[in-house]
């Protein structure tokens, strides 16, 4: 009898506590920056895509949500011709962040992805490309690169040594 | 009975059917808020003005909602026990006196009738438990009956006193009777053993043993949806306002209070106990269900005895 007055008395005075509800439309939840939700393709510090269409962000893509097909420009650059993502399938693993050497594709804090139709959950590229650098500022993938392009010949990279003669017999 | 006289009780009786599911559906609405309120949280406060109108709302998706009967089924059954759930507790209301001369039919023997409704609700839980073939189903039915069975036997005797000191069972008499003085302060074991079986006859919490979600899913009503779904609920909450009907008539006065009119008075006594039912289902376990029949038996009917048998005594003292 002393318990159920007691219960009594505890719950009912809860009628007047602070109540934890977070009214979610009017008050936004802050998330961390490293919240896995909508996900987009970054730019380099001088507005050219970083994405070189190197395919791995779609294979390692756990449910084939990503479709990428490449295209080259006359300078030697791999760039994606399509860059598809479907949201609809996508389950915000982040494991294509993770596999991107360019520091291309990267997920961001905003979820609010809800939709009415199916088919306006497939983003195309221009809706994915920011005008930003996203998580990693500076970063420049063609200048740290070995691959050769116009304007740019082998050992001239930012961390690459001059090319080595192999019949030089100097260390 | 002249024609005009007809007319006059069909349209109060349809009009009082028509309020009563309209606060069923309100009383929905309060108890989500004041458990959300209890849980810390803040409930339904999206459709309406705080959220008022979501009881039109679930009403609305309920009538949408696809009301199928399980393969197995006894099909007749299973469509019937619903309206069993729901018919008695809307006939009950038809002997409450909301206030001097507010009563559909003032029976002479209204609280006998009143009791009588609230007991067929078993048989609406039976039948649908046994007709939906489930095992769950199966199990909240038998308990159903059990529970019955247990709390029938001091919910009757628990009024008695009152009975005897009113010296009838209408129950505008017995209104009238606590004019001075309401009988909850002369009768205080039968009004705590009144209440406590009044949970016990609406099937709310913490004596839900039939629907106990935490160990049979929803018991008899699992296999239920939609409509009959929600004319089970209906049945549940239409039985809590009519024990709590019952108990403002019987031991708080019913419509007397100073200032306001009558029918206001009972609507707000009704309303308080109501709340307080949502207060209970907050704050208290459910116990093991041979623990309620054990305390019935073994506690309640001999307390409910022991009242009417001392009842008894200083009223015929008094009157001898």
């Amino acid at each position: 009898m002393k318990t159920v007055a007691d219960s009594l008395w505890r719950i009912g005075r809860m009628l007047f506590a602070p109540k934890r509800t977070r009214e979610y439309p009017e008050v936004k939840p802050e998330l961390p920056p490293r919240y896995r939700a909508r996900i987009v393709l970054t730019r380099d510090p001088d507005g050219q895509e970083r994405c070189v269409a190197c395919n791995l962000c779609a294979a390692v893509c756990p449910v084939d949500c990503i479709a990428v097909e490449k295209a080259e420009t006359e300078d030697g650059r791999w760039y994606p011709e399509t860059f598809r993502i479907n949201f609809a399938r996508c389950i915000f693993c982040g494991f294509c962040e993770e596999a991107c050497p360019t520091s291309a594709i990267q997920l961001t804090p905003d979820f609010e992805l809800a939709d009415y139709q199916r088919a306006s959950l497939v983003y195309d590229k221009p809706d994915l490309t920011i005008a930003g650098e996203g998580k990693h500022p500076g970063y420049r993938y063609w200048d740290v690169a070995g691959k050769v392009i116009a304007g740019k010949a082998k050992g001239e990279g930012a961390q690459d040594a001059p090319p080595m003669d192999p019949k030089d017999l100097r260390p | 009975m002249t024609l005009l006289a007809w007319l006059l009780l069909a349209t109060a009786s349809i009009v009082l059917l028509a309020l009563l599911m309209v606060a069923a559906g309100v009383f929905t609405w309060v108890e989500r808020r004041v458990l959300g309120f209890l849980q810390e949280r803040l409930g339904p406060n999206r459709v309406g003005p705080f959220g008022f109108l979501q009881w039109v709302a679930d009403t609305v998706k309920l009538i949408t909602k696809e009301d199928a009967a399980p393969a197995g089924a006894d099909r007749a059954a299973y469509i019937l026990a619903p309206a069993f759930a729901a018919i008695p507790m809307l006939t009950g209301f038809g002997v409450v006196a909301f206030g001097e001369g507010w009563a559909v039919a003032d029976l002479d023997m209204g609280v006998v009738f009143v009791m009588g409704m609230l007991a067929l609700t078993v048989y609406a839980l039976v039948l649908g438990a046994w007709a939906s073939r489930n095992r769950y189903a199966m199990l909240g039915g038998l308990r159903a009956a059990a529970q019955m069975l247990a709390y029938e036997s001091f919910l009757g005797l628990s009024l008695m006193g009152v009975v005897l000191m009113a010296g009838s069972f209408r129950m505008s008499d017995i209104v009238a009777a606590q004019d001075g003085l309401w009988f909850i302060l002369l009768q205080p074991l039968g009004a705590a053993l009144f209440f406590t079986a009044g949970i016990a006859a609406a099937h709310r919490l913490p004596f839900d043993l039939q629907e106990s979600e935490n160990d049979i899913v929803a018991g008899f009503m699992t296999e239920y949806s939609g409509m009959s779904f929600a004319l089970f609920f209906l049945g549940e909450y239409i039985a809590v306002m009519l024990v709590a009907a019952l108990g403002t008539t019987l031991f708080l006065g019913g419509w007397y209070g100073p200032l306001l009119p009558g029918p206001i008075w009972f609507g707000l006594k009704v309303g308080l106990i109501c709340l307080a039912f949502i207060w209970i289902r907050a704050a208290l376990p459910r116990p093991r269900y041979d623990q309620l029949i054990g305390f019935a038996w073994k506690v309640a009917l001999p307390l409910a005895l022991l009242n009417l048998l001392v009842t008894g005594w200083i009223v015929v003292g008094r009157a001898g």
